[in-house]
């Protein structure tokens, strides 16, 4: 199929923005539930639930349904644990007919048990699946059971995939996350201290984080939930600010925070050096210690200083290239527009799973006129705009990569399975390495819709 | 910065052995995947989920990280109401739009637990769609509830809806339907070919081996060229037999090929995955009967220096132990080629359930050793927890066991599905000559490579 002639489906028309053309003036409609048949990049609440718990390590994850739920979040995302590996296994109560028609609390319990028992977890969550309500399972009931009987906390995740969108998934893992906090005890905790939520440390970028911190004075209480402990997120509310990076899915618990325990909170992103450093300065900034700034300032000096020179070089070759961005929270789009424009290129099509009417508008400001915005798109409008707008790269995740591939355009995974940590300073060398090696590689000369496009050119 | 925080010693592994109750790191996938893959098989067929957006994207996920190629599969999306009311609201809006955006040749609509769980009759819903959307191309659907078996059922399920649901009276042709089971992209291109050097015409079911492993593109295409055509599927009626692959097939009553035989007196070929001496050779054999003609010379050839190949190296792998897992009827073609060149396999193990495992295993490999354990229904916490007590030298399946693998400090030879881990785990080739050719060489030179890796030597003629 042409790609000029792929159909935007009605009911997505106004989920698709171009910048500086008719609709401008409108806004980009979002939040809403997928289109039935629309092949949406998107996943569903468990989904969401799973994404934001799975990396604390020390925790028991039991997937309470069928067993395709557990069986496909088993091990996949590289969101490292600097001690214990829990989390990395795949527990399910892998329901079978005779429990759908006769329950299967008894299994769920039987499970917990046994798993407790054996595997001495901090805490256990228990994700509800789609079929959990509806074979009238009383999850909570089994939880409040079983952790009276084990003495840890036993928590329910309320995330059916049917019940909302990813966002809702997330929700819940807030929710979940939030009973934990508060049972800590928080003596000894610095003045100068923080957490820092919606951070998974995909391939360590916690730790790069964790060090910038340590350097410049300021204690890191809990990452929630990169390198995740139980015992620190028991304590993280004695922490003096929340930093936020993914905050399509931390919001809702900074929030909480800072209702009930007064916590203020900053949104972040450690992805660019531009939003790195503002990161590290607005943290720096709060504490009115003016040492903790001038290391701040110190630090990032001395970090741009490594990179610079390896910058600049990329940049000249990148100069002008453009880009595609797919990604699921768009506060991430933002700082890869940014980064890419820190090495001379343009990003052309962006858009996300999850984003909320601030975040397109500010997307809206942020991108070059003609630049298409897309919410909550599919393979078949990516891969139009891609088309159209002859990106040299797409940035985005497995289910994107191929679409990438098929047409011989570059692709950089920024999504949870990828193993390159991308975050920080040192994180954009990687980044600016991996967006050189995907452009600029010589397969490219031989894959015939762009080798054509190269004779044609040279032709003329 | 990283290295001074992350980990310098893996940590002890909880012993699982007592958590009965849980699966713990399942070896098998859910129905539907099975059943999505098959479609895909269907020349312009887009898979369809009735039932969560999530089921959908994570077995694209799941099956684009191992063939890296594009899977689109819709979904009809249920929320709160379609969970409470049905989903026949879903599935028109569903199927409507991909027929639009997609102009798909069919639609393959496989269940999940969630449309089964509150008995969606999928006959009747469709049937109103088929009423109301003009121009619906055919659909077919599977019942695929995910609390039902494992991702291989799925797969056989889907190919015997396909039959059931479209085939016509018979029109004989004199070509045969060969149903692989659940192979890789390499493997049905071998196959082919294979049936094709008789001079048999043949319609393959399904038959992914362009949409999930074709070339790059000029334009985007929706749907991937390739694929058995649904006309091809009507006419299978027609065929002189039905080549159907699978030792534990021939012990289950209804079959796609059983199906085809009762309706049209299509004769069925019942074989094992043909992967090794035996079980090839058995499969050239039902070729000559009925193509009538000789087995190429060509093909004897590869047979011969599988053979001779054989012969070299026969030492390096003689009485190595192998733990082997996987779906059903592949791990019994793997152990049935292992026991052919010496390696002794101590567990042999499948994922789903699979009452007839234990028993065709032993019909098909009737020299395997008494205390090898067959067991069905295992986790990888079983496979690690029997298998590392019979102490392996290497362990044969998907990229799944390379945990058991590297905390036994053996090798694994991958084969099966998924590999999530190497390049080329869509190409790997198992059957005929030329994949146990492929598969011999890669097992010796594994065990040479450790042998070389382990030496305080390190001999470089070996």
């Amino acid at each position: 199929m042409p790609h000029d002639e792929i159909e935007i489906l009605e009911e997505r028309r106004n989920q698709v923005f171009r910048k500086g053309e008719g609709a401008a003036s409108g806004e980009i409609a979002c939040g809403k539930r997928s289109a039935a048949g629309s092949v949406s990049q998107r996943a569903c609440v468990f989904c969401g639930s799973r994404v934001v718990l799975y990396p604390i390590a020390d925790a028991l994850h039991v997937v309470h349904g069928p067993i395709g739920c557990a069986a496909y979040t088993w091990d996949i995302r590289g969101a490292h644990s600097s001690g214990p590996q829990l989390h990395r296994n795949s527990f399910s109560t892998d329901l079978q007919e005779k429990d759908v028609i006769f329950g299967g609390e008894k299994k769920l319990a039987a499970a917990l048990r046994e798993l407790i028992a054996a595997c001495t977890p901090k805490a256990a969550f228990v994700y509800s699946t789609c079929i959990t309500g509806l074979i009238g399972d009383d999850v909570d009931a089994v939880c409040k059971t079983i952790s009276k009987e084990t003495g840890i906390p036993v928590i329910p995740v309320e995330s059916p995939g049917f019940s909302g969108t990813k966002k809702d998934g997330y929700r819940a893992a807030c929710e979940a996350i939030y009973k934990l906090i508060g049972t800590g005890d928080i003596s000894g905790i610095s003045p100068h201290s923080i957490n820092l939520l919606g951070e998974f440390n995909i391939a360590g970028e916690t730790w790069i984080m964790k060090d910038y911190f340590r350097r410049i004075g300021i204690q890191v209480v809990s990452c929630i939930s990169g390198d995740g402990r139980v015992d620190e997120i028991r304590r993280c509310h004695g922490a003096k600010l929340n930093l936020v990076q993914c905050s399509g899915s931390m919001t809702h618990l900074a929030k909480k925070l800072t209702d009930d325990y007064g916590i203020p909170f900053q949104r972040i992103s450690f992805f660019g050096i531009e939003d790195t450093a503002a990161a590290i300065y607005g943290a720096a900034g709060v504490f009115g210690d003016p040492e903790i700034e001038s290391r701040a300032r110190e630090l990032v000096k001395e970090e741009l200083l490594k990179i610079q020179p390896e910058l600049r070089r990329y940049r000249k070759i990148l100069k002008g290239r453009k880009a595609a961005i797919y990604v699921g929270g768009a506060f991430k789009a933002f700082s890869l527009v940014r980064a890419l424009r820190s090495l001379g290129m343009r990003t052309v099509l962006v858009g996300s799973q999850t984003g909320n009417p601030q975040d397109y508008e500010q997307l809206k400001e942020l991108c070059d006129p003609g630049t298409v915005i897309v919410d909550d798109s599919n393979p078949l409008e990516l891969a139009k705009f891609c088309l159209e707008k002859d990106v040299d790269l797409f940035i985005g995740g497995v289910k994107e990569r191929p679409i990438a591939y098929k047409l011989g355009i570059g692709f950089c995974d920024h999504n949870h399975e990828r193993k390159e940590a991308l975050a920080g300073f040192e994180g954009m060398i990687n980044f600016a390495k991996e967006v050189h090696a995907s452009v600029m590689s010589p397969v490219w000369n031989y894959v015939p819709r762009r080798a054509n496009r190269r004779q044609e050119r040279m032709a003329a | 910065m990283i290295e001074e925080f992350s980990l310098t010693e893996e940590p002890k592994a909880p012993d699982l052995s007592h958590c009965t109750a849980a699966t713990r790191n399942a070896c098998k996938l859910c129905t539907p995947l099975g059943a999505c893959l098959v479609f895909r098989g269907i020349q312009g067929a887009i898979p369809f989920l009735h039932g969560s957006q999530g089921c959908s994207t994570y077995i694209r996920r799941y099956l684009i990280s191992h063939f890296r190629e594009p899977m689109d599969i819709a979904a009809s999306n249920f929320n709160e109401d379609s969970a409470v009311f049905g989903g026949a609201k879903n599935l028109h809006a569903g199927l409507k739009n991909v027929s639009r955006q997609y102009k798909p040749a069919m639609i393959g609509v496989a269940t999940t637990c969630l449309s089964e769980t509150i008995g969606e009759d999928m006959a009747a819903l469709l049937l109103e769609c088929r009423r109301a959307i003009p121009d619906l191309p055919p659909v077919v659907h599977v019942s695929t509830a995910s609390y039902r078996g494992s991702h291989i059922d799925g797969f056989h399920d889907a190919v015997t809806a396909l039959i059931d649901q479209l085939v016509l009276p018979p029109d004989p042709h004199g070509g045969v339907n060969l149903l692989p089971g659940m192979l890789s992209t390499a493997d049905l291109r071998h196959l082919r070919e294979l049936v094709e050097a008789f001079g048999l015409p043949v319609t393959m079911l399904p038959d992914y081996s362009d949409t999930l492993d074709g070339p790059t593109w000029m334009d985007y295409e929706a749907l991937p060229e390739g694929g058995t055509s649904v006309e091809a599927i009507r006419r299978m009626s027609g065929a002189r037999a039905t080549l159907e692959f699978g030792d534990t097939l021939r012990f289950t009553r209804r079959t796609a090929a059983t199906n085809l035989a009762e309706r049209f007196g299509v004769v069925r070929e019942n074989l094992g995955t043909p992967i090794g001496l035996r079980a090839t050779g058995a499969m050239i054999e039902a070729l000559e009967r009925i193509s009538g003609r000789p087995c190429p010379t060509a093909i004897t050839a590869e047979r011969g220096r599988l053979l001779d190949s054989m012969v070299d190296a026969h030492k390096v792998v003689f009485g190595k132990r192998a733990v082997v897992y996987g779906e059903a009827d592949l791990v019994i073609g793997l152990t049935s080629f292992l026991c052919e060149i010496g390696v002794e396999p101590v567990l042999c193990a499948s994922g789903g359930k699979s009452e007839h495992f234990p028993t065709a295993l032993r019909v098909a490999v009737p020299e395997l050793p008494s205390t090898c354990v067959v067991r069905d229904n295992m986790d990888f916490a079983d496979i690690d927890a029997v298998g590392k007590e019979l102490k392996p030298d290497i362990l044969i399946g998907n990229s799944k066991g390379y945990g058991m693998a590297r905390a036994l400090d053996i090798p694994l030879v991958r084969a099966g599905f998924p590999i999530h881990d190497r390049l080329g785990g869509q190409r790997v080739l198992h059957v005929g000559y030329r994949g146990a050719q492929q598969f011999y060489d890669q097992i010796v030179n594994t065990f040479l490579a450790r042998k070389q890796e382990k030496s305080t030597v390190g001999y470089s003629y070996l």
